[in-house]
């Protein structure tokens, strides 16, 4: 653990990342041109946010230690997004994937 | 009040609530992060660089994960990068709508988009069916004010921080996600393009590289969700 408050040797290390991170956020939306792409281009972009988020969250509950699990953190996510959904709130669907973990858990043992 | 006043303020309150559970994940994810930077021997004022500067929560878990084992700065630049490329489509997807704006405008609206603000902003978006630039910062600082003030906390916090997983709380950025995507589907294309996009991405973690699924998803997802889309068109 480190104590110290103000070194800054890491710093250099954040901006470097930081670089590539913001050229990847930036160079789309500052090339001109680009709300005229063809339709099928467009409806690609459309497609992005559903396909990307859906990746994070299943790789990041079906993948542990590099093996594939189906485990209470699965039933628990799809729990909240179908209650999310359903609520049309996202704060809802998390407070019932928690509760639901924490159920399946206490259940199991694990 | 106006039908298309009537429409912004409706649409800008269902930003408010959805981002109450972003609110809620910044804090919590961005508390174990300022946690986890100490514990891998950043000092807080390198812990707050990387959540304001790299500000991008997966890949600053990584390098500080990396820099424990002793990885050479450039591997964890390279990582880093790699992590973050997903963010070129969340940017090419966005920047239809931002077109018009000044190029001030689009290089500060960039800055913030992060996993979590890409998605407030384009549920604002399919609302709209048009950017809204109050919008826009607010779904971008949603995320940038709680995460760093959470890392300075959790770096602060030190050992008294509890084990998220014993009160449940590992399942909320994996929940934040998943209710984001099935909220964004609205037709079928969108249902191919998530749920390709989930196997694809928990293949490519197994038989490629944890950190080659999100990207692998984002780009096989919505491939097959055009196949749909042209066999219609």
């Amino acid at each position: 653990m480190n104590n110290d408050l103000f070194s800054t040797d890491l710093v250099p290390l954040a901006i470097l990342g930081g670089i590539g991170t913001y050229a990847a956020r930036a160079l789309p939306m500052l090339v001109p041109g680009i709300d005229r792409l063809p339709p099928a281009v467009l409806e690609y972009l459309r497609l992005i946010g559903p396909a990307v988020l859906g990746a994070i969250a299943a790789a990041s509950v079906f993948v542990k230690g590099g093996a594939f699990t189906v485990g209470p953190e699965v039933v628990a996510v799809l729990a909240g997004a179908a209650v999310g959904r359903w609520r049309g709130n996202l704060l809802i669907g998390m407070v019932v994937s928690v509760i639901t973990v924490l159920a399946l858990r206490a259940t199991m043992g694990s | 009040m106006s039908g298309a006043a009537a429409a912004l303020s409706t649409a800008r309150r269902r930003l408010v609530v959805d981002s109450l559970g972003i609110w809620v994940i910044a804090i919590i994810v961005g508390g174990i992060f300022g946690f986890t930077a100490r514990q891998g021997g950043l000092s807080l004022v390198e812990a707050i660089a990387f959540s304001s500067i790299l500000f991008a929560g997966a890949a600053q878990y990584a390098a500080v994960g990396l820099l424990v084992v002793n990885t050479p700065w450039p591997s964890i630049v390279l990582l880093v990068w790699l992590l973050n490329a997903r963010h070129l489509l969340y940017s090419a997807s966005v920047a239809p709508f931002t077109a018009k704006f000044s190029f001030k405008l689009r290089a500060g609206l960039a800055f913030l988009l992060t996993d979590e603000a890409f998605a407030l902003t384009t549920a604002h978006i399919a609302r709209l069916g048009r950017i809204d630039v109050r919008g826009a910062w607010y779904a971008g600082f949603t995320i940038f004010i709680p995460w760093n003030l959470a890392t300075i906390a959790g770096w602060l916090a030190g050992a008294a921080l509890p084990d998220p997983a014993t009160i449940g709380l590992d399942v909320v950025f994996a929940s934040a996600m998943a209710g984001l995507a099935v909220g964004l589907v609205k037709d079928r294309a969108a249902l191919v393009a998530l749920l390709v996009g989930c196997a694809s991405a928990v293949a490519a973690a197994l038989i490629i590289d944890p950190s080659a699924a999100i990207m692998i998803g984002g780009l096989l997802g919505p491939l097959a969700g055009l196949a749909l889309f042209r066999s219609r068109a």
